[in-house]
């Protein structure tokens, strides 16, 4: 069986060893590879899964992609405790250690530039959902359904509209308040962070999560001042009835690495 | 870092980071997450939800 070498993350050299069982994708052991001054943090893959067909067809398997996204993600933990990885996308595959080489030579100023910039810096995720019924609006938004108990029953077309306007502007006074929360939030959070990026908001299909997402940010912080981070996060919570904040984190800095590889995968070297 | 209690990370926050974040690299195995149109097919809805270019978060609400 040939092994392929999955990239995990570029590091610059670490004192502390890895964990000695830290196993990644498929449960194989995760590896250092030193090279220039640089080092990969790879593991064996088999080529039954990770060559180019069955890769496709596996990355439509949601349980084969989230069993892979969790052995990734178990590899960068271990490395965010040690070092300041540089964390590459998901299924970044070389056939062997040469390959990975050439792939460190290739891209070795952009690494070197960007583990610069992150270094020190963890990200922390922010969400802000709107919880599917807050206490002033649930009175109007539920009258004159089905499920209301005794169903408010409009006398006249009249008074149905009357309702239905009612209830369209407490539903638009709830995302009114929501995006002005966000938005307050947001650059209250931008503000203590070296950078900022908004992710779209999450499918509810998708997080199981209860309301509405409507904000899903992610903020660059140095780990020093990650404490304090947390602590304003923590104080917004509950600050705007009916809205929900939630924390994540800390994770290494995803969010914020492709500043410096856009333009170098344009020019396609 | 012990500023908060880690419990176990959500799949979908996940792949928020590990399919639209993370260094681009084309690899030996060419194959790209953003160059699988058969995901974006099955995977629709969760595709778009970590791909889709939205500038404000709220915009395509209400």
């Amino acid at each position: 069986m040939t092994g392929l070498r999955y990239v995990y993350a570029i590091c610059r050299p670490f004192g502390a060893p890895l964990q000695a069982e830290l196993t990644g994708v498929g449960g194989a052991p995760a590896k250092l590879l030193h090279h220039h001054g640089l080092v990969a943090v790879v593991s064996d893959v088999p080529q039954r899964d990770f060559a180019e067909e069955p890769l496709r067809a596996h990355l439509e398997d949601l349980d084969w992609l989230a069993a892979t996204a969790r052995g990734h993600q178990q590899v960068i933990d271990a490395l965010t405790a040690v070092t300041t990885p540089l964390p590459l996308r998901l299924a970044t595959v070389f056939r062997d250690d040469s390959g990975v080489r050439v792939m460190i030579e290739a891209r070795e100023e952009d690494f070197r530039r960007t583990l610069d910039r992150l270094e020190g810096r963890v990200e922390w995720g922010v969400k802000v959902y709107v919880e599917a019924e807050t206490p002033e609006t649930a009175g109007t938004a539920t009258a004159g359904t089905a499920e209301s108990g005794p169903p408010a029953k409009p006398a006249s077309g009249r008074d149905y509209l009357v309702q239905r306007r009612r209830r369209a502007k407490a539903h638009e006074d709830s995302w009114l308040r929501a995006e002005r929360f966000a938005g307050r939030l947001h650059s209250l959070l931008s503000a203590h962070a070296d950078a900022a990026r908004l992710h779209p908001p999450q499918n509810a299909a998708l997080s199981r999560a209860a309301g509405q997402n409507v904000l899903n940010a992610a903020y660059l912080v140095p780990r020093k001042e990650s404490e304090e981070f947390v602590e304003i996060v923590d104080r917004t919570k509950g600050e705007e009835p009916g809205m929900r904040v939630e924390l994540t984190g800390p994770w290494a800095a995803y969010s914020f690495v492709d500043l410096e590889f856009a333009q170098s995968e344009e020019e396609g070297s | 870092m012990t500023v908060v209690e880690r419990r176990e990370v959500a799949l979908v926050d996940l792949l928020d980071r590990l399919l639209a974040g993370g260094v681009v690299i084309t690899g030996d195995i060419t194959l790209r997450i953003a160059d699988v149109d058969l995901v974006r097919i099955d995977l629709n809805a969760l595709i778009s939800s970590v791909n889709k270019n939205v500038p404000a978060p709220w915009g395509d609400l209400v």
